[in-house]
């Protein structure tokens, strides 16, 4: 029936991730961020989202990506969790994606790293592929689950 | 079934529940003072709405139950039959009767199968004796406490005022109307009722007129309530913030005013979830009187500050805990009247409650006047158990003794038999209270009584902070951790005992601990080694369980009303945080753990802990021994071990001292002739060095059984003390294993074996001497 499925997109270090759209609370711009001495350094700090405590995590170093050029200011996508809601910084925003199943494939064999243990799959668009990721791994380095 | 019904009987549940627990207080009033006319309309009000609501919810076994109950308390009402201990029992079991009926109906929706017939009967026997005098409520009763209780009753009946005060549970005391009007019954105890020719009317239509000031409000409500406000804190904290660098005097007003009102606002929202400690004793008078009555003892409940009031989810928190020692003081405390008796005490024993507020906490305190605990008996249980050497029991002061009964493992079921009876889940009770950030402390003197005091904070929500900055980030210190702020002009009063930084703060030492070490941060000016010696330090002096240390920071800030909130799961484990917080400038601060900072910084560990958390953590090491070693060098680099308690003396010898016997080595000691025995010969390890007129022999002297030995080593390093685990893998001859000792393998010499090859006769008891 609803084959079709929309993804919250961005780019993290030019490469182009979707995340399943209805674990997306919302997107807000670059927050000032404390920073939470002797935590993994995934956790690049903690960030006020109106009166709300929220961890955001490096994407970046989550997926073993080179760090983000200081000057970049990321953007936080805020995931929904059990434990309140989690910020992923990204580069850059982009599009609500509706995907087809058809053009779904398992990620490619010759995809190696974190990348691969993190991505569900490859959807083929006309111009780029996008890899989505597992957010339930993604989170999996705390005991963090998704609702 | 529809909606409707099901929320009129969540309704009459709640009604019921709190009738119930109102009515247990009623009663065990009414068996202090069987006259008071207030307690008799409460209870008769109580079973009326049961009864009444059951039989419009067609609950027909409970109707008739609380019907039964009504007719007698009829009686009771208008003065046709007197209060008597049977009475009094009958109705708390019926009042169990109905709470067992009320559980049923929560989960299954009808009043059960239970047969209450017997007590039905009880009931209706009672409410048919006219005469009072003449029925024997002992047989009635089965209570082995009974026997006292009618005595005083029949007193009474006489009109007599009652032999024993009781001041403390009946409020009521000083107005019971002399003898006289008590036989009457006509007038009410209070003055303002002169006026109302029915009592009860009077006394049911205040009560109804409390009802109706009063509305029901979920406590889901009053959290989401709690919660906003928290959020309004912080919001009014950044407006203060923001207004403060601004101009314009309308905003400045404005803001101020939102600064009261916000204020006022918390704290008229924290009143809403304040609620009477009164809410959890109120239960206790019937837990001990009930405990009171099996045990054969006698009791005196003796309430102090009822109305000091809590958060609610404190009180919730502390509920059980205190149940716990209340029942441990009634039943293990306080002693049976003719032990009592026999030690000079009044036969009644008095447990006192009493709370109150201080430095912004609410201290609870339970005394009993009872036994006390043999702190002797707990620390040789806790040896017994493993949970301590002799040597740490040895060290501990009294106070510390009573209080290894929070350990663990102190509290098994064969401890209530051995120690007092005291011990049982103890240990559960300090981790609850500790939970809600309270501490727990027992003070015992042996054959005089108990002294439980508990602090606990007044609520969780809203805590005041001192906040701090290092290593360019902020943190909050909840201020209840905090004892003084200390600055030094120079950095070099900090002076080290082996590189652990210590401050002599009014002659006392203080460990001292960086917090740009503990968490990690990057290096800041202050702690660069020496490099800024005459820089100042800020110093914030903490308190973590009974250690103080302090803390070295970069800046104190400032001190502010922080809103805790949770830290994410991910950040969990790192027990340096307590939480965080959004300050004034709307970023977040870390609300820092003083008891997990101190734990990281060794604070706190088996080495310098005192009393119970030494022993918490030696548990894991019980297994293994803990041993005095003498550390020797024998031939190039093997390092050896003795057990100190095998060496008698150590010795250096002239070589040139050296004489022989026979084929043997010996020197003159003590006016006796001390066989040597090189150790490197023994073990093979190639030849020793020696015999360099002017050098000095290191002597191991061994003695046993009046005889000694010399054992000769090369070099004598060290006597430590340390937990030994020995592997056999390694053995050859002369050495029973090996060890790590100091983080080196070393070896652990086997010292008979060794005299052994080199004398068999040493041990032989016919040995020449």
């Amino acid at each position: 029936m609803d084959k079709v499925k929309q993804y919250c997109t961005f780019y993290v270090d030019s490469s182009f991730f979707g995340v399943d759209v209805m674990h997306v609370q919302e997107i807000i711009r670059f927050q000032n961020m404390t920073r939470v001495p002797m935590a993994d350094s995934v956790i690049k700090g903690l960030i006020n989202l109106r009166g709300q405590i929220v961890t955001a995590i490096d994407l970046r170093r989550r997926l073993g990506l080179s760090s983000r050029p200081a000057e970049d200011e990321p953007m936080n996508v805020i995931i929904k969790t059990s434990d309140g809601a989690v910020s992923l910084l990204v580069d850059e925003i982009g599009d609500v994606i509706e995907v087809d199943e058809e053009n779904y494939e398992p990620p490619p064999q010759n995809l190696l790293g974190k990348a691969r243990d993190l991505t569900t799959g490859v959807y083929k668009l006309n111009e780029k592929l996008l890899l989505t990721l597992d957010m339930n791994k993604l989170l999996d380095f705390s005991a963090i689950k998704l609702n | 079934m529809d909606e409707d019904f099901e929320e009129i009987i969540q309704e009459f549940m709640i009604e019921s529940t709190e009738g119930l627990d109102q009515l247990d207080r009623d009663l065990v009033e009414l068996e202090q003072d069987p006259e008071s006319q207030e307690t008799i309309a409460s209870i008769f009000r109580t079973v009326h709405t049961i009864k009444g609501t059951s039989g419009f919810l067609s609950f027909s076994k409970l109707e008739k139950v609380a019907h039964a109950g009504e007719n007698l308390l009829s009686l009771i009402r208008d003065g046709k039959l007197k209060v008597h201990l049977g009475i009094v029992n009958t109705l708390l079991s019926m009042g169990d009767a109905i709470r067992e009926m009320l559980d049923h109906v929560a989960i299954h929706k009808n009043d059960g199968n239970g047969d209450y017939s017997s007590l039905i009967e009880m009931i209706t026997y009672l409410a048919e004796e006219d005469e009072p005098e003449a029925s024997a409520p002992a047989a009635v009763v089965e209570s082995a406490a009974a026997a006292e209780k009618p005595k005083q009753l029949a007193v009474e009946e006489t009109g007599l005022p009652m032999p024993v005060a009781q001041p403390d549970v009946v409020e009521e005391a000083d107005q019971t109307p002399p003898p006289a009007l008590q036989v009457a019954q006509v007038e009410t105890p209070k003055p303002p009722a002169n006026t109302e020719p029915d009592p009860l009317s009077l006394l049911e239509s205040k009560a109804k007129q409390v009802a109706e000031g009063n509305i029901r409000v979920g406590v889901g409500l009053l959290d989401k309530l709690m919660a906003l406000v928290g959020e309004l804190v912080l919001t009014r904290n950044q407006i203060l913030q923001f207004t403060a660098s601004q101009e314009d005097p309308a905003l400045i007003a404005t803001s101020q005013r939102l600064n009261l009102i916000a204020t006022e606002l918390q704290e008229g929202v924290m009143k809403t979830r304040m609620q009477p400690i009164g809410n959890v004793w109120n239960k206790f008078p019937r837990v001990v009187r009930d405990l009171a009555t099996q045990c054969g003892k006698k009791i005196n409940l003796v309430m102090e500050g009822k109305e000091t009031e809590l958060d609610k989810t404190l009180i919730e928190a502390i509920k059980d805990p205190l149940t716990h020692i209340v029942r441990n003081s009634a039943d293990h405390g306080i002693e049976l009247p003719e032990v009592r008796s026999a030690s000079n005490k009044p036969e009644e024993g008095t447990l006192l409650l009493r709370a109150f507020h201080e430095g912004g906490k609410v201290n609870i305190e339970i005394t009993d006047d009872g036994g006390g605990i043999n702190h002797q008996r707990i620390a040789d249980k806790a040896v017994k158990l493993g949970l301590l050497t002799k040597e740490q029991v040895e060290n501990l002061t009294e106070r510390e003794k009573t209080n290894l009964l929070f350990l663990p493992g102190l509290s098994t079921a064969e401890a209530v038999t051995n120690v007092s009876g005291r011990g049982v889940g103890m240990d559960v009770v300090k981790t609850n209270i500790e939970k809600i950030g309270g501490s727990i402390d027992i003070q015992s003197n042996p054959g005089a009584g108990t002294d439980i005091k508990i602090k606990i904070p007044l609520t969780l929500a809203i805590i005041p902070a001192l906040t701090i900055s290092g290593g360019g980030e902020r943190f909050a210190i909840p201020q209840v951790n905090l004892l003084e702020l200390v600055r030094l002009e120079n950095k070099s009063e900090i002076e080290t005992i082996q590189g652990t930084p210590v401050y002599r703060l009014r002659g006392n030492l203080l460990p001292i601990v960086f917090l740009d070490n503990v968490l990690e941060l990057e290096a800041s000016s202050v702690n660069k080694d020496n490099q800024f010696l005459d820089e100042s330090v800020s110093i914030v002096v903490l308190q973590a369980d009974d250690h103080q240390f302090g803390l070295v920071v970069d800046e104190i800030n400032d001190t502010e009303e922080i809103v805790v909130k949770p830290l994410g799961k991910t950040l969990k484990d790192i027990t340096c945080y307590a939480g965080a917080t959004i300050m004034g400038d709307g970023k977040v601060a870390l609300i820092l753990d003083v008891m997990g900072i101190a734990h990281s910084a060794n604070i706190i560990n088996e080495r310098h802990e005192k009393g119970i958390g030494e022993t918490e953590k030696d548990l894991k090491s019980a297994g293994t021994e803990r041993q005095n070693m003498l550390l020797i060098g024998v031939g190039e680099s093997s390092r050896m071990a003795i057990p100190l308690s095998t060496v008698a003396r150590l010795e250096e010898i002239q070589v040139n001292t050296l004489e022989k016997a026979g084929n043997r080595q010996v020197v003159q000691y003590r006016g006796e002739i001390l066989p040597l025995i090189y150790i490197s010969d023994i073990l093979g390890d190639g030849s020793h060095a020696h015999n360099n007129n002017d050098e000095a022999l290191k002597v191991v002297v061994y003695s046993e059984n009046g005889k000694s030995v010399g054992l000769v080593v090369d070099n004598i390093h060290d006597v430590v003390e340390e937990e030994i685990s020995v592997q056999h893998r390694m053995r050859r001859n002369g050495v029973i294993g090996s060890a790590v000792i100091q983080t080196k393998v070393t070896d652990l010499l086997d010292v008979p074996e060794i005299i052994r090859s080199a004398d068999p006769s040493f041990y032989s008891s016919a040995g020449v001497n």
